[in-house]
């Protein structure tokens, strides 16, 4: 099966080395991938401050780039929300509303991807410490994926999986509500990072970058040992690269 | 910006900052989660059970008109009245007429959202009526001139300490942080009052239209005493609160119960269908239901949010939600706080001065799991967000910054050009340490956070120079 990569815009943008990772950790169970150059945004940041007319173009692109992808691959469990279960909705009226449907049933979230459609729990990965798994909102609530990220986790290396109280609870991030309601969103954030804490996790991983970047920078203005990072760039660490190169861990989201 | 929205967002600030009161909620609601999560157990299957009162509900609203008549005609055969408010006004108007043409001068009030709604109990003090809480989280926020801060625990926010101090000023000669005993003195208190009172005020938590009934559900049996004891009972509710048959309670009561406070069942709950009867000892002379619409038969009308009249006001989409767990009832500045009056406050008071609620969300959906009716609360935020965008007034920044968004995104060789730019800028701004500054352009993002490490490539173009195709 050939896979087709859906890289988040602002993973694009700004945090490229989960795109490098999730893509080595496909590569090295032997999927062929592809990332279709065309694709930008997804549109959720239009469609959930109700911009829907806004958001309705960029929703027709992405049916359009993605069309002929047997599978999508995407490290982000909101973008993956957003294709299938929003397009649907957001297409209702338009031409494009059945292939929306139908494509929205071939984009994966990647720990969703890795568990249930190349069945594969146990990827090679080695990383060697404690790991808290933070449920992103949409992930949980939207795609109903709970075990998956865990049993990935469990099958790597040394990596010792520690479970945080109130995990479920949201980080805050919730998109432009960062922004217009900074001051709930960064106490929501507070008390995420606060948990990881507690739990003495080295790391907190997710499978949202969004969520990895605001709760990685609630824990650096704590000047926290707590570093962040996103499932895939745990996954692409082998036992070689760990001792190849112990200067990854500075990579991706880890402070 | 609206007024209700500057206010939400002042008071935002301020509790969101506010560790003590974060830490009295947190506990309150762990506490709450320990009993929900047994209360959950106790089911067969809960999911079922959630599915079950959904349907119930749905039955009902789709059919509003036709049970809303049945209840109306079998409370008025049983010798009750029944009014129809179409406002608040209607509603305050009708019982203050009343309570003026009965000579009352006392009422003891049980637990009602809606009498809050329609701002009641002030109407009636207004007329020179003595208005006693009786419910003691109610009696609590009475006496320190507040509205209830939780739809179902309304003193929630308060400590102990807190309640020893209110009652060591306001009920002379109680002095104790002794819980039992500050419950005592309470009781003794608010004991004189329903002895004393012409008129009792109850809400309702159901209308049982095959029996004519309404079922009143209380942990005190303050409602019990309430709407027994004084010559007039009145009983105020929402048209939603119909339920179509008597063996819905079966359902109905343990799934509130479960959800409200994780009791298998409440300790009170009372079926009353009319006056006293003429070979009965005790009830009221005369029983009055009001029945208030107050914008929800246009909240009936929009097929996309009608579920939202499925609500049973258990309070947990409140205790589940990360926001009012930061912000607090109070913060909302409306009867009805959390997911629920986030959703419901737009169609009630108007979607303009309302709309912010609806923003005031991560969407994190742990609301839509709690619900026990299964009302798609965090996705009828969104709704509201369009409507919003549609029909009332946003800021134009925000309007152009959409447009632009979409421009910039409709073509890749656009979009990694701007993206190049902008991180760049980015690069520079950050390594002559603005980060925070007024010259960060990510200032409403950093004010709270510290920058990601801005790269100097973009994942297409790492994936152009081979990097992550081998």
């Amino acid at each position: 099966m050939k896979v087709a990569l859906f890289i988040p815009c602002f993973v694009d943008q700004l945090m490229p080395q989960v795109g490098v990772d999730t893509a080595s950790v496909l590569r090295r169970i032997g999927y062929e991938i592809n990332f279709p150059g065309e694709q930008t945004c997804c549109g959720q940041p239009a469609f959930n401050a109700g911009y829907w007319n806004d958001a309705r173009p960029l929703a027709e692109r992405f049916v359009r780039v993605f069309r002929s992808a047997e599978a999508v691959v995407c490290p982000s469990g909101s973008c993956t929300t957003m294709v299938r279960n929003f397009y649907p909705e957001l297409l209702a009226a338009t031409a494009l509303r059945d292939e929306a449907r139908q494509l929205g049933k071939r984009v994966f979230e990647f720990s969703e991807f890795l568990v249930k459609v190349a069945q594969r729990k146990d990827v090679g990965a080695s990383f060697p410490y404690r790991v808290a798994y933070h449920d992103a909102c949409h992930a949980l609530r939207e795609l109903r994926l709970k075990q998956e990220p865990r049993q990935l986790l469990r099958n790597v290396r040394g990596l010792e999986l520690v479970e945080m109280q109130y995990c479920e609870d949201c980080c805050g991030f919730g998109g432009t509500f960062a922004a217009k309601f900074n001051m709930i969103s960064a106490a929501m954030g507070e008390e995420k990072a606060a948990s990881a804490v507690a739990a003495r996790a080295e790391y907190l991983t997710s499978t949202d970058p969004s969520c990895l970047m605001h709760i990685a920078g609630i824990l650096q203005r704590q000047n926290s040992p707590v570093r962040t990072l996103h499932l895939a760039s745990i996954l692409a660490r082998t036992e070689a690269a760990n001792e190849l190169d112990s200067r990854t861990a500075a990579s991706g989201m880890a402070r | 910006m609206s007024n209700a929205a500057s206010e939400f967002l002042r008071q935002a600030v301020t509790k969101s900052t506010d560790l003590g009161h974060r830490h009295i909620i947190r506990q309150g609601i762990d506490k709450y989660n320990e009993a929900f999560e047994r209360g959950r157990a106790r089911f067969f299957n809960w999911e079922a059970a959630r599915e079950q009162c959904r349907e119930v509900k749905s039955e009902a609203v789709n059919h509003l008109d036709h049970y809303l008549l049945e209840f109306e005609e079998k409370v008025k055969a049983r010798g009750g009245h029944v009014y129809w408010a179409e406002n608040s006004e209607e509603a305050r108007t009708y019982i203050t007429d009343l309570a003026h043409r009965r000579g009352v001068r006392t009422i003891v009030k049980s637990k009602s959202m809606v009498a809050e709604e329609i701002h009641l109990a002030p109407a009636l003090e207004k007329q020179g009526i003595k208005v006693y809480e009786t419910d003691l989280g109610e009696f609590i926020v009475q006496l320190r001139n507040e509205p209830p801060y939780h739809i179902v625990t309304p003193a929630m926010h308060l400590t102990r300490g807190d309640i020893s101090a209110l009652f060591k000023e306001k009920l002379g000669g109680v002095d104790t942080q002794d819980p039992s005993e500050l419950v005592a003195a309470a009781r003794i208190w608010l004991r004189r009052t329903f002895f004393a009172a012409e008129m009792g005020i109850s809400g309702a938590n159901f209308l049982v239209a095959d029996s004519g009934m309404i079922a009143i559900t209380t942990n005190e049996g303050n409602a019990d005493l309430g709407t027994s004891l004084p010559r007039i009972h009145v009983a105020i509710a929402g048209i939603e609160k119909v339920i179509p048959r008597l063996e819905d309670l079966a359902i109905l009561w343990p799934v509130l119960a479960t959800s409200g406070t994780g009791q298998p069942i409440t300790c009170y709950n009372t079926l009353i269908g009319g006056p006293r009867g003429p070979n009965e000892t005790d009830g009221p002379e005369e029983f009055h239901v009001v029945l208030l619409d107050n914008g929800r038969s246009e909240l009936l009308a929009d097929a996309e949010q009608r579920e939202v009249l499925n609500c049973i006001r258990c309070g947990a989409c409140l205790n589940a939600c990360p926001v009012f767990r930061t912000v607090g009832g109070h913060t909302y500045g409306t009867t009805y706080p959390g997911p629920i009056g986030s959703v419901l406050t737009p169609h009630l008071r108007g979607l303009d001065e309302f709309q912010h609620l609806s923003y005031a969300s991560s969407l994190c959906g742990a609301c839509t799991d709690v619900c026990p009716v299964k009302i798609d609360l965090h996705h009828h935020l969104l709704h509201n967000r369009r409507n919003a965008v549609n029909e009332a007034h946003r800021p134009l920044t925000e309007r152009v910054a959409f447009k632009l968004w979409r421009w910039a995104a409709m073509s890749a060789g656009r979009f990694s050009f701007l993206g190049a730019v902008g991180r760049a800028a980015l690069r520079v701004v950050y390594a002559v340490g603005l980060e925070r500054s007024m010259l960060d352009p990510l200032r409403p993002w950093t004010k709270d956070r510290a920058a990601p490490p801005i790269p100097a490539k973009s994942f297409r173009s790492l994936w152009r120079k081979g990097i992550g195709t081998n």
